[in-house]
């Protein structure tokens, strides 16, 4: 029970956001996801545990790529089960990101408008906030190389990870990716654990990519022996020392047809059961999202029909792969944040040999402010197209040299930093009708977004 | 004419883009008609002694420590190479394993290759990192500003036989005190920038093309090539860099 002094600290601190989060609306100065809960943490710094205590349950998602789409995947789940779910679907997902989304979603006297809570945690702020929510199921998708200059080092955010999964109570299911070598290992620590995975070589590759950034056994340091990669270091490896290997996957992929950036069809199966899933998310990261998903549902013990039904009727986020109508043509928008997920973006993109691209790079925080990354991108896999590139962004000339040198010519090359103005030039290269891919870094990506919702062509708040 | 680049260990030191530099070498040698091979040495493998020009790029502890291990063991065929004339660069991990030791956050000291008189140190696992953008000038006449990112917990102190590479103007360069930054003596370089530090860096990629040449075939004069987006990349760095001094 909750004692009365907290309680009346907790109203307050709910209440705080609340107004906050109005001025911040009234005055356009954004969506409000991050200030709110800052203000009620500075009031009451146990708000985060108080307001998540009665809700049921309470998932939280982490990991480099895909927990946006993999938290608004199970939350989509959990709402089609009729369990209205709080969720912090604008992305804002450390420690005060979290609070505003509770405490927004909670009534005047400090009370929760949603039974469950599905939380996307940043992979580095997982270790600090998993004791705080006491999590029902935690989802961990994979650890890739991203913003070195925050995070140090990949091996410290998992070190980070085995010691926090270590310590949850055998109450929580960890459900994890079993072809990620490096987030199979930390999981093993977990008192209770689920795996999930791709099983269908056909819609892998051969051998690693030059960027993977998990290639040596954790406790040999011997390289691990693929049969088959699916993006980075994630696929089917054994350490051929140690004899560590991909945990068989209880919740499987077992048939992958990827229809390009207008989604898949997939056949899931677990415990003898088979499910097929059509999604319109495009790519095979999002395959990966889908099967998370899936081992979610299945901890839950969630009927198989509503978990089909619930993914199919999931669109892509902003900037996760929708498409918007625009002065006669079509954006179609893809986030690139790490050579991992670039990679993947361009592996979707390149096939359906785009007129014109527009890829915009930024070097704040947010982004990452050491651009290194795009050198670990395989740019090469763009040669052989007769497309025109717009580079735009803080560090557009950045980009404009990584294609230089991935043998791009120069004349089908335009450098403008302004995005404002790079779009319209990118534009002017695209047919009408065709699709105009943009791929932009996050704060990018926000002010492409900002852009597109003066233009009236996105709408201009985070709720989709 | 030809090139024999040695890429060392490019599955283990690869945190930063390295492979930037590598393409960037061969590119810029490339175009003007020098025939480039490039020899992957990866673990357990012998150490090419042909070599003309050998990169070791950065890692994190978990990697370094394995390639000290191996350097332990090959090492000497590097040093022999260098005494040839072959040309070395070494980034962040890199730079630190050129030089005799490096003292790790815990103690332990993880020895080098000795070919830049150099120490490094970390002091503890509460210090803080030194990262964030770096502008510096270059100590060789004809390299002119150097940019890129640096991002090591390490603190390097250069011996009196290795020269600064370059004086930081923004950044903590080798050691955020003494306002060097990177090393070099003789055709062996080291320095925190990465980026990687070539691509933005084209006369430092020439310099080091030019005397990797210069003992196979004497003094070589590259031809120019146009660097104008290289060089608006070097400028856009040192705008996002700011004009913040380094902290003394």
């Amino acid at each position: 029970m909750i004692h009365a002094v907290s309680r009346w600290r907790l109203v307050g601190a709910v209440a705080a956001a609340r107004a906050v989060a109005a001025v911040a609306r009234s005055l356009r100065v954004g969506g409000g996801t991050v200030l709110p809960g800052r203000v009620a943490r500075w009031l009451f710094p146990q708000a985060l545990e108080e307001l998540s205590r009665g809700l049921a349950p309470r998932v939280v998602v982490s990991g480099t790529n895909g927990k946006t789409t993999t938290a608004r995947l199970v939350a989509q789940v959990l709402e089609c089960t009729g369990l209205r779910t709080v969720h912090n679907r604008a992305g804002a997902n450390l420690h005060a990101g979290l609070l505003a989304s509770l405490a927004l979603a909670s009534d005047l006297r400090g009370r929760l408008r949603a039974r469950a809570a599905v939380l996307e945690v940043d992979e580095a702020a997982l270790p600090g906030v998993l004791p705080r929510l006491r999590p029902h199921v935690v989802v961990l998708t994979n650890l890739f190389r991203d913003q070195l200059d925050r995070y140090a080092e990949l091996d410290r955010v998992a070190e980070g990870w085995r010691r926090a999964v270590g310590e949850l109570p055998p109450s929580a299911v960890v459900c994890y990716n079993a072809d990620d070598p490096q987030v199979a290992e930390v999981a093993q620590q977990a008192p209770a654990r689920l795996s999930f995975g791709i099983e269908d070589a056909g819609a892998g590759r051969p051998g690693l990519e030059e960027a993977a950034d998990v290639r040596h056994c954790y406790r040999c340091g011997v390289a691990y022996r693929y049969s088959v990669v699916f993006l980075s270091h994630v696929g089917h490896y054994a350490c051929p020392i140690c004899g560590w290997a991909r945990p068989s996957p209880s919740v499987r992929a077992e048939r992958v047809k990827l229809e390009g950036t207008s989604g898949f069809e997939a056949e899931l199966a677990w415990e003898g059961q088979t499910c097929t899933v059509r999604s319109s998310l495009p790519g095979l990261y999002n395959v990966y999202n889908v099967v998370a998903a899936a081992a979610l549902a299945r901890a839950l013990g969630l009927p198989g029909p509503v978990f089909r039904q619930a993914v199919g009727s999931v669109r892509p986020a902003f900037g996760r792969g929708e498409r918007l109508a625009w002065d006669g043509v079509q954006l179609q928008i893809l986030l690139v944040k790490n050579p991992a997920g670039f990679n993947e973006v361009l592996r979707l993109v390149v096939p359906e040999r785009p007129p014109s691209l527009l890829i915009a790079i930024n070097d704040r925080i947010a982004d990452g402010q050491d651009v290194s990354w795009l050198w670990d991108v395989e740019f090469e896999q763009l040669q052989g197209l007769t497309s025109h590139v717009t580079v735009s962004g803080l560090r557009a000339e950045d980009m404009a040299v990584r294609l230089k040198y991935a043998g791009w010519p120069e004349e089908r090359t335009t450098v403008e930093p302004d995005l404002k103005q790079a779009l319209r030039r990118a534009r002017a290269h695209t047919p009408a009708g065709a699709v105009l891919f943009c791929l932009p870094t996050y704060t990018a990506l926000l002010e492409l977004r900002r852009i597109l919702a003066r233009w009236g062509v996105a709408p201009p708040f985070w709720e989709d | 004419m030809e090139l024999v680049l040695v890429h060392l260990f490019p599955d283990l030191l690869n945190l930063y883009g390295d492979r930037g530099n590598r393409i960037v070498l061969q590119e810029r040698a490339r175009r003007r008609g020098i025939r480039v091979v490039v020899r992957e040495v990866r673990l357990q493998d012998d150490l090419p002694c042909e070599g003309d020009l050998f990169l070791l790029g950065g890692g994190e502890d978990r990697q370094q420590a394995l390639v000290a291990r191996e350097l332990a063991r090959c090492g000497d065929r590097l040093a022999s190479a260098v005494a040839e004339g072959a040309v070395v660069l070494g980034v962040c991990g890199g730079y630190q394993l050129l030089g005799h030791a490096y003292r790790t956050a815990d103690g332990r000291e993880l020895s080098g290759l000795g070919l830049l008189d150099v120490f490094t140190e970390h002091p503890g696992h509460r210090a803080p990192r030194l990262v964030g953008n770096v502008v510096a000038t270059a100590t060789l006449a004809g390299l002119g500003t150097l940019v890129g990112f640096e991002n090591h917990g390490g603190r390097t102190h250069l011996g009196p036989h290795a020269l600064p590479l370059a004086r930081v103007q923004v950044g903590f360069g080798n050691n955020g005190q003494d306002g060097t930054e990177g090393a070099w003596c003789g055709t062996v370089f080291g320095t925190y920038l990465h980026g990687p530090v070539l691509p933005k860096n084209p006369r430092f990629a020439d310099h080091l093309l030019a005397l990797a040449l210069r003992r196979r075939y004497g003094q070589v004069q590259l031809q120019p090539l146009d660097d104008r987006w290289e060089l608006a990349a070097q400028a856009a760095a040192v705008v996002r860099a700011g004009s913040r001094r380094r902290p003394l």
